[in-house]
């Protein structure tokens, strides 16, 4: 962040030019995470103020967007009293509140970001951004693309820049006007600093003005950036580098000037008055920074309150272990907070846990015909082994009308008087009675339900390049023991445990990848969950685990199910598998499930204004499927809207709360882990995960323009890589409007349950950890399992939290309640 | 049964009052209102086309809405219904009919919500005047509607910059198409003395006795209508308008610039077909432009990385085949590839976004490492060579800002001696003058006095191209346009006698828009303090109430069909006369410039982003 240095140093002012940029996969691996990651090294509030002030970003609300949540009820007197008088003192009460209420505040915000490259249209009156977008990003897009243009770009194995250069000297035309650019080019004339020093003269000055130039297009320097250093990222990979970009982008600008002023223009050095401030330069806070930070945290707190005095309110843990029906474990996602809900009120002696949705397996999978492995466990890891999709024919739906024959000049003369009429009927019948079609992403096509998959490895010589093919015995007793351990199913088996993964269905969605199961690197759960049932019903494995004391009868057996979030339907893996006995049990439960999946598309309803709640919960149900079939329909679903906590404990700990879909709930049983071993691991990628999903709603809540990426209804697909607005616009990095409208902006509040000084260890293990918490991206809590006594992390330390509220109200009836309202529930009690 | 043809813009006219009183909270309602009268409108005229099939299907013509009349002068509606109306009807009805249906769901909660159906109505009353229209005065009127809506709809993110920027490129391409109408209808006057309707185009003989004499006028109307039509159905050298404009929502911009917009061009040349059908050689150039085109088209449809734009030219590749179809003179085979591309091509944009999970995953099954793509074997030069040109679009956006906006830039920037106040005394100088002048009309010199139109006209056009290229103040750039309005006015004074009355007709619409142009800029100056033209400002976001009023009053003093100044328009033309192309070239130019100075002022005050950062803005790149 020395940008006042006298020499410019290009590998360092990349390294860390790459670590600001947006870090978004392309499309078919949209992962959530930390919008503004690169500021994640310092405390939440001051990463808002300095993203704000160098790049312009809107970081939280609008002050009278608070001023409104207040006079709405969301933000509550006495929390709001209890923070300024703890931050600001008794005497300043009176004061703060009359800033908070009532002043009025100049909102132009002055961002560092641009200034110094602004100088070219206050100097010389030259649009240069008009003048090189449109081009660059025509060709990047060009080289990156994965299938959309019928010819593609003509080299592309050399790298970004020696392709330009080779397609530059092997055409009659030039990309450019310029002949000196053309020459810079072809004489491979062109290092970054000699550009540089065409264009702004002063080393100084380098390191900002690429800070300019390339924030001016975060969308698409971060896309590169990405590209760079994951380029598996694209099935058809491309050499490309940020360093290859910008040189490009430098050409462009000297060949717009030189095409408009000939010789006759300077460096910025020579015509600039005066040099802008740095960008890095300390940020002061404001005034209006204070009051905003004080509205924030009431905000939050107002919620948090309730859900801690919620915990407090609860059933005793201690309670004797009866016989269940059946096990589920679904994926920890918000999203399956309702369901289990559902489940567990329809069949009162079934049990459900919550764990990250790849189940503990970590895999590539490769389903019939695919030419591709796909990675099935969450996106940091790599695995070492490989899960063919075999015994099926895989067949793939085609549809003629996205055939790209029909861009072509003879084969559209014909096709548009063909096809053209039939495209006429379809969509009709699309408007009028939405169905499932080959363009429909359907977390059921991941995987055929009839198909077979290699799980295990009989001979470790079955490899494929570095991968192993299956897992071994051993590999397979590892895995099954972490999983029940990691949730505390250990003992009391029911005679079916099933697994549910999670994905989702959409139609015309270009960001469906971010509607799968986040652990599974943005892919619907069914393999994962299939693999490890495999593995915990393997007969071997079992007698392994027996040896290790962890009993599984030969009665239990486990199996795989997918739930598509979207549709709210489940589909069950291998049921001629099950024993007779248990096939009698599943027939039953799958009727408790069908019924849940009916409730649960009713209280999801809620919340899409357009379908009738009212309705019984089988009808709103086909309503719900209908939306994910449909063209029009921009919200198949809401994803993880309103999120806001994390839990990781017993089941009991909130199992006696309506909590709203809104939060993340991950088993755990203090008791089998007194030293907090499995705790360390199942806390580590909370933050990434669960923080990074929330707060990439944040902020892209607070500024959907910026750090989102605005209405998706004007969305061009680029590439298959990314979205823009119209046909030159920079990528939009981020999530639509239409994701996160319903969301509120708070932080996740993570409660855990357990001893605050085993918390306290486990979050200390390792560095990346900690950092969540120490620097308040997340609020943590430790519910003292044997006292019920609440702990907030702060500073570095756990301080009792004694909550405001002593009492919760009652939810109604939940069939009522859900057909009461769009809006947000507060947390009410729960025992119908 | 001709009565009953108005009933299908009354409907859809109907439809789009009612839209503007419903308030802006009611999507319900509002939806409603535009499905139903859509809707009503599309059943009803399935219905009559039944009742007129089983009739034998005659042509229909319905004459005689008489909107002004002088002595020998008079501005007729006139409508007309055929074959060709009965296609172009039946499509748009269709598709306008399930895409309203489509958006009620697609836009539920957008931002916009109401203004995006009142546009989408008023476009569809614009296209129904068009396909109906009996003359070329009623097909002017909503070429108009059409070309405003079209901005409207590009622009309907008005907070961001490129959409603004994109839109404002739309509008000034539509203008060419505007003028070339305008010109064209300014000939046809001279050539058949009236108002001529084209039925009366049907009839070979009339058309071809009038023509015999004047064959290079004939090809002059023609050229104009050609490059009408090139310019609104996206045609070299024009074609790059039609990606850019792919800013509205997605199903906007299908119905519109994948289909119905994209193909009125060619329904203006099927309308006028039996005008020219006889003069060869402007066959050949359609023919020739078309082939152009669908050259340049396809080879940039294939080198597209961009779903929208990728789609856009393909179709207007398709577009100039249909040109050398109707130059072919095929014109069932016009007809039918035009309903078929018209289809296909809002299908593929509606379903755009699907591409990415159906392409990634035929890529994840079918994908074989890239060997070349490209087909015929061409040397390897010549292929890069293609590719690079068609990666640039064969610079035809680099060509339309070249030659079309640079040069007026430049004249207005050399304007720059002759600062604001100079240039109202010379004004002053120049009015006072010339209505001392006219009075005493007898004593000019006649070889001074056949001169004088020219040069108060060309006075007025160096005003107008002084107020586009002005940077600074909204009231220099406002005023100017008033000037050149009464210049203009003025010029046709020393041209030819007549009654005053015509004047005052011009320019009453373009007094009273310019003096709701000054309200709305002192009120938007109390409530904002500064304001200038330097950049976008983005105040409809705070102010949409003055945002419209100030956009009524740009419409109005460009001559837009809501005040007189529309007529006055159309009757200065009439009293150019045929000799005198300068002065008819010289009115066009500052008619064009007039429009686009105004939508600049509009769309610097109004639109982009906003400049108060109380709430989130979009990046400048967005």
């Amino acid at each position: 962040m020395k940008n006042n240095q006298s020499n410019f140093n290009e590998h360092e002012v990349l390294h860390e030019l790459k670590h600001f940029l947006p870090a978004q996969a392309p499309l078919k691996d949209f992962i959530h995470h930390n919008t503004l990651h690169s500021f994640q090294n310092l405390k939440f509030y001051d990463a808002l103020h300095q993203a704000a002030k160098i790049f312009g970003f809107k970081t939280t609300l609008s002050l009278n967007d608070y001023r409104n949540l207040y006079q709405s009820g969301k933000i509550d007197t006495q929390i709001l009293e209890n923070i300024i008088t703890e931050q600001k003192g008794k005497d300043e009460l009176a004061l703060w509140i009359d800033k908070l209420f009532n002043k009025q505040f100049d909102y132009q915000i002055d961002s560092r970001i641009g200034k110094l490259k602004a100088n070219w249209k206050n100097n010389y009156k030259i649009d240069m951004d008009a003048l090189v977008h449109p081009l660059l990003f025509r060709i990047v897009c060009s080289y990156l693309d994965q299938g959309i243009a019928i010819w593609n770009f003509p080299i592309e194995h050399k790298g970004f820049l020696s392709s330009i250069r080779e397609f530059e000297r092997m055409s009659y035309g030039s990309i450019f006007n310029s002949k000196r650019v053309r020459d810079l080019l072809l004489n491979n004339n062109c290092s970054m600093e000699h550009l540089l020093e065409i264009l702004v003269g002063d080393e100084t000055l380098y390191a900002q003005y690429l800070y300019d130039q390339q924030f001016a297009h975060q969308g698409w320097s971060g896309m590169v950036s990405f590209i760079e250093d994951n380029p598996n990222a694209l099935l058809d990979t491309k050499k490309i580098t940020l360093h290859d970009f910008i040189v490009f982008e430098l050409l462009l600008e000297i060949n717009a000037l030189d095409s408009q002023y000939g010789d006759n223009w300077k460096p910025i050095k020579d015509t600039l008055k005066e040099k802008p401030s740095p960008l890095f330069a300390p940020v002061a806070v404001t005034e209006l920074n204070e009051v905003i930070m004080l509205w924030q945290d009431a905000y939050e707190w107002t919620y948090y309150d309730q859900v801690l005095a919620g915990v407090q309110l609860g059933y005793d843990n201690n309670a004797p272990k009866t016989a269940k029906s059946f096990q589920a474990l679904f994926c920890i996602d918000d999203r399956e907070c309702s369901i289990r809900r559902y489940v567990e009120l329809n069949d009162e002696k079934c049990e459900t846990f919550g764990t990250p949705g790849f189940f503990g397996v970590e895999f590539f999978y490769q389903p019939k015909n695919g030419k591709f492995h796909t990675k099935l466990c969450p996106a940091p890891v790599t695995p070492k082994y490989l899960i063919k999709e075999i015994n099926t024919k895989g067949n793939q739906d085609k549809d003629a009308h996205y055939s790209k024959k029909s861009h072509s000049l003879f084969q559209g003369w014909i096709i548009s008087q063909t096809l053209g009429f039939s495209s006429a009927f379809k969509l009709a019948v699309n408007i009028f009675k939405p169905t499932m079609g080959p363009a429909t992403t359907s977390s059921f096509k991941h995987m055929d339900k009839f198909s077979q998959l290699t799980i295990e490895n009989k001979n470790i010589n079955q490899r494929e390049g570095d991968l192993q093919i299956g897992f071994t015995i051993d590999e397979m007793v590892i895995r099954v023991q972490n999983l029940l351990n990691s949730i505390g199913l250990i003992e009391n088996f029911a005679p079916l445990v099933y697994l549910v993964g999670h994905g989702a269905s959409s139609i015309n969605n270009t960001h469906y990848a971010g509607y799968d199961c986040g652990a599974c690197s943005g892919r619907p759960g069914s393999v994962n969950a299939r693999v490890m049932s495999f593995m915990a019903n393997h007969k071997k494995v079992r007698e392994i685990l027996a040896n290790k004391g962890l009993v599984i009868p030969d009665t239990t057996q486990f199996m795989g199910v997918l739930h598509d979030t979207t549709r709210d339907e489940m589909e069950f893996y291998d049921e001629d598998l099950l024993n007779k006995t248990n096939k009698m049990f599943h027939e039953q439960n799958k009727k408790t499930f069908q019924k849940s999946l009916d409730e649960n598309a009713k209280e999801r309803s809620r919340r899409f204004i357009l379908t009738n709640t009212k309705d019984t919960a089988k009808k709103v149900h086909e309503a719900v499927k209908l939306r994910s079939v449909s063209l029009f329909e921009p919200r198949p679903e809401l994803n993880h809207a309103t999120n806001a906590l994390c839990i990781v404990g017993q089941r009991e700990l909130t199992k006696h709360l309506f909590l709203d879909r809104r939060s993340f709930l991950n088993s755990y049983d203090y008791k089998i882990d007194l030293d907090g071993t499995f705790l360390t691991n199942i806390l580590k990628p909370i933050g990434p995960v669960c923080g990074g999903i929330n707060l990439e709603y944040y902020f892209s809540r607070v500024d959907n323009q910026k750090l989102g990426a605005g209405t998706k209804l004007p969305h061009n697909v680029m590439g298959l890589i990314g979205v823009a607005n119209g046909i030159d616009g920079d990528l939009r990095p981020g999530l639509p409007s239409q994701m996160i409208e319903v969301h509120d902006p708070i932080r996740m509040l993570v409660i855990v349950e357990h001893f605050p000084e085993i918390v306290l260890k486990a979050i200390s293990q390792a560095s990346e950890t900690y950092e969540w918490y120490n620097n308040e991206w997340m609020h943590l809590v430790s519910v003292n399992p044997v006292t019920r006594k609440l702990q907030v992390f702060k500073d570095g330390q756990f301080v009792p939290y004694k909550p405001l509220k002593t009492n919760l109200e009652l939810a109604p009836n939940l069939n009522n309640l859900v057909e009461s309202t769009e809006e947000n529930f507060p947390v009410y009690l729960f025992n119908n | 049964m001709e009565k009953i043809i108005q009933l299908f813009i009354l409907i859809p006219l109907l439809g789009f009052i009612i839209s503007l009183i419903i308030p802006r909270q009611n999507e319900r309602l509002i939806s409603l209102t535009a499905f139903t009268s859509v809707g009503v409108n599309f059943i009803g005229f399935v219905v009559f086309v039944i009742y007129w099939l089983f009739n034998g299907f005659p042509i229909l013509n319905l004459k005689e809405i008489l909107i002004y009349k002088t002595t020998n002068y008079e501005f007729l509606l006139d409508f007309y219904f055929d074959k060709i109306t009965v296609v172009y009807l039946f499509v748009g009805s269709f598709l306008t009919f399930l895409v309203t249906i489509y958006s009620r769901y697609y836009l539920h909660r957008e931002h916009g919500y109401k203004r995006f159906f009142n546009t989408i109505l008023f476009f569809y009353v614009g296209y129904s005047i068009t396909v109906l229209s009996g003359n070329f005065e009623t097909l002017f009127l909503g070429w108009e509607i059409l070309g405003i809506s079209s901005f409207l709809l590009i622009s309907f993110y008005r907070e961001r910059y490129l959409p603004v920027k994109n839109a404002i490129k739309v509008f000034s391409i539509y203008r060419i198409g505007d003028v070339g109408i305008l010109l064209a209808m300014w000939m046809s006057h001279h050539l058949w003395h009236e108002n001529i309707t084209f039925l009366k185009l049907n009839n070979y003989e009339l058309v071809h006795e009038h023509l015999q004499n004047h064959s290079w006028i004939g090809v002059f109307i023609s050229l104009m209508i050609l490059i009408s039509a090139a310019a609104k159905s996206a045609q070299f050298p024009f074609s790059s308008w039609l990606p850019r404009a792919m800013e509205g929502p997605t199903p906007s911009s299908a119905i519109f610039y994948g289909s119905l917009s994209v193909h009125i061009g060619v329904f203006l040349l099927l309308r006028t077909f039996p005008f020219w059908e006889y003069q060869y050689s402007v066959r050949v150039i359609i023919g020739v432009l078309g082939l152009i085109t669908a050259i340049m088209g396809s080879l940039t449809a294939r080198v597209q990385s961009s779903v929208k734009s990728q789609v856009a030219y393909a179709s207007l590749a398709q577009i100039g085949l249909i040109f050398i179809e109707v130059a072919a003179g095929f014109e069932t085979l016009a007809l039918i590839h035009f309903a078929g591309n018209a289809f296909l091509r809002t299908y593929q944009l509606l379903v755009s976004p699907s591409v990415v999970s159906y392409l990634i995953r035929e890529q994840f099954y079918n994908f074989t490492p890239r060997v070349h793509s490209s087909k015929f074997a061409l040397p390897k030069r010549l292929q890069y060579t293609i590719y690079m040109l068609s990666l640039k679009e064969w610079n035809l956006d680099w060509f339309v800002y070249q030659f079309i906006w640079m040069p007026i830039k430049l004249v207005g920037r050399k304007m720059k001696f002759l600062n604001f106040k100079a240039a109202l005394v010379l004004f002053t100088l120049i009015l006072i003058g010339a209505i001392g002048a006219l009075q005493n009309e007898a004593a000019i010199p006649v070889e001074v006095h056949r001169f004088l139109p020219e040069v108060i006209g060309l006075f007025g056009l160096l005003l107008v191209a002084k107020s586009f290229a002005e940077r600074q103040s909204v009231l220099v750039s406002w005023t100017l346009v008033l000037m050149n309005n009464i210049m203009i006015a003025l010029a046709i004074s020393f041209n030819e006698h007549f009654e005053y009355s015509h004047i005052v007709l011009y320019l009453s619409g373009g007094l009273i828009a310019g003096a709701l142009g000054y309200f709305c800029f002192i009120k938007l100056k109390q409530l904002e303090k500064e304001i200038d033209l330097t950049q976008f400002y983005g105040h409809s976001y705070k102010y949409p109430r003055l945002a419209f009023l100030f956009l009524l009053a740009c419409l109005g003093l460009s001559g837009f069909p809501i005040t007189p100044t529309f007529i006055g328009e159309d009757l200065i033309y009439t009293h150019i006369q045929e000799h005198q192309a300068p002065l008819a070239i010289i009115v066009s130019l500052s008619f064009i410039i007039d429009g686009l100075a105004l939508i600049r002022i509009y769309s610097r005050l109004f639109l982009g982003p906003h400049i108060k950062r109380f709430h989130d803005v979009g990046f400048r790149s967005s």
